[in-house]
């Protein structure tokens, strides 16, 4: 157990947001890099290797690289390379702080954060289950965009992000679909999750 | 072949025969997770459809078996059967009661009496951990902490899936999900299982286990399936064809009669 995992989930996220934020303000690509390099021995400290790191890059680098490309022919590669150094910083930071965290406890943190916005009609519990599923499904959604690309490259298919992102988004709708029917028929037990429509 | 436990009455079963035989539910066992009696479903008259097209046509059953097989065409309304079992949908037309309750109005004891377990396993795992997602079905039960995670222990050992507790249920392999999905929806002890098509998507061993898994539950199981053999000394097997029951029997002579029909 590293400092890092026994770190309780509140400051984590604290980071985390401020993160989310801050980043947006750093508009320096080479102070980015130091912001990746902090993130980065976040990892090391952890205890975790290269090769937990490169497994956490490796479903986002596609989207990485359309994003790169995208970014470069619009707006300049300069600013290509600045936004998806932050974008990676993020990932690689928001993966960390799951990593070193149990989903349990964040979604408990994240809940009683939540608590005192209740009478403005939000429902921590609803919001803490939209983000285990959100956990949940990531690498899912990832894979799927693995063997979408993967479908087309065996058709002979360039990879066109749009190519891309279609049938994902079809895919996905349809997962959704099934996973909201499969949390129905979960719920309704006791006081358990009543998420029923 | 593994031994097949043949459950309950071995009588040659009609819907007719059925209804006589009307077993006790098991709202007031002491035990949840090992029902006195199978669940009675009585269905009279459904009719549902979709955007104007009937999918099902004035079905009328009673179900009082602890192993149902459903077989029958692409389309046929098995799913959207299925789905009145446990309040997922509701009839358009007709009546549904488990073990007497109206799901339109008891939809949370209906849903406690009876669990789903569907097709693809990728998509009713919501949680990120094994545990996790076993345990959502108690989330916010008055049960502690403690009692929890000793029942997430017992059916993780019953299942073999000790060593993946804290496994991402994403790298789980496709036959290891589904006994995962379907120790999330054993968990809540429910009387009633219904399965949708729930070794479409698994290797042949995997297939054997889920069957094997499914012989031996103590609830009553009502599958929905394309894979015949998984009906093996089941009580009762009814054939879909267009929305209406067109054979209803033990699983040989309905079985035969669903062949027929398909070829
Ligand atoms: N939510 C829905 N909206 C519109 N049509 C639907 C919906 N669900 C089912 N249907 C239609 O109802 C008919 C019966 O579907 P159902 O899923 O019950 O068949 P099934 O017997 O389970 O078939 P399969 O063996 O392919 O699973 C099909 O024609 C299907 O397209
Ligand atoms: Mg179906």
């Amino acid at each position: 157990m590293s400092p890092l995992h026994r770190c309780p989930p509140g400051p984590k996220l604290a980071t985390l947001a401020l993160a989310g934020t801050g980043l947006m303000f750093v508009t320096n690509p080479f102070a980015m890099l130091d912001f990746l390099a902090l993130t980065l021995l976040g990892f090391h400290v952890a205890g975790f290797g290269g090769a937990r790191i490169w497994r956490q890059i490796r479903p986002m680098l596609w989207m990485l690289a359309v994003l790169f490309l995208v970014q470069g022919g619009l707006a300049g590669w300069t600013l290509a390379a600045l936004i998806v150094a932050r974008l990676l910083t993020l990932m690689l930071l928001a993966s960390l702080v799951t990593l070193t965290t149990r989903t349990e406890d964040l979604i408990a943190t994240l809940e009683r954060l939540l608590t005192p916005l209740a009478p403005l009609g939000v429902n921590p519990a609803k919001v803490g289950l939209a983000v285990s599923l959100a956990l949940r499904f990531l690498p899912v959604i990832a894979e799927e965009a693995e063997r979408v690309r993967e479908a087309q490259a065996a058709r002979g298919l360039g990879t066109h992000p749009l190519a891309l992102i279609l049938p994902l988004i079809v895919r996905v709708l349809k997962a959704a679909e099934e996973v909201a029917e499969a949390i129905e028929a979960r719920s309704g037990h006791d006081d358990g999750p009543a998420l029923s429509r | 072949m593994q031994p097949q436990v043949k459950w309950g009455n071995p009588m040659t079963v009609s819907s007719i025969a059925a209804s006589s035989l009307r077993l006790q539910g098991a709202a007031g066992s002491p035990l949840p997770s090992l029902p006195a009696a199978a669940t009675t479903i009585e269905i009279s008259d459904v009719f549902h459809g979709f955007d104007g097209r009937e999918v099902l046509r004035g079905l009328c059953v009673t179900l009082t078996q602890r192993r149902i097989g459903i077989v029958g065409a692409n389309g046929s309304g098995k799913s959207t059967f299925a789905r009145l079992l446990n309040g997922l949908l509701l009839p358009a037309r007709g009546k549904v009661r488990i073990d007497g309750l109206d799901p339109a109005r008891d939809l949370r004891a209906v849903r406690r009496k009876v669990g789903f377990v569907f097709q693809n396993p990728d998509t009713q795992i919501v949680l990120p951990t094994v545990e996790e997602d076993i345990a959502f079905g108690l989330k916010g039960h008055k049960s502690g902490a403690a009692d929890r995670a000793a029942k997430v222990t017992e059916i993780l050992d019953r299942f073999g899936l000790a060593d993946l507790r804290q496994a991402p249920a994403h790298r789980l392999s496709g036959g290891q999900k589904q006994l995962l999905a379907i120790a999330g929806v054993l968990i809540t002890a429910p009387d009633c299982i219904v399965f949708d098509e729930p070794t479409t998507l698994l290797d042949l061993r995997n297939a054997r286990r889920v069957g094997q898994v499914i012989a031996d539950l103590t609830q009553t199981a009502i599958v929905v399936t394309h894979d015949l053999p998984l009906l093996a000394g089941f009580d009762r097997v009814l054939v879909f064809d267009q929305g209406r029951i067109v054979a209803d029997d033990e699983p040989g002579p309905a079985l035969r009669a669903y062949v027929e029909r398909m070829t």
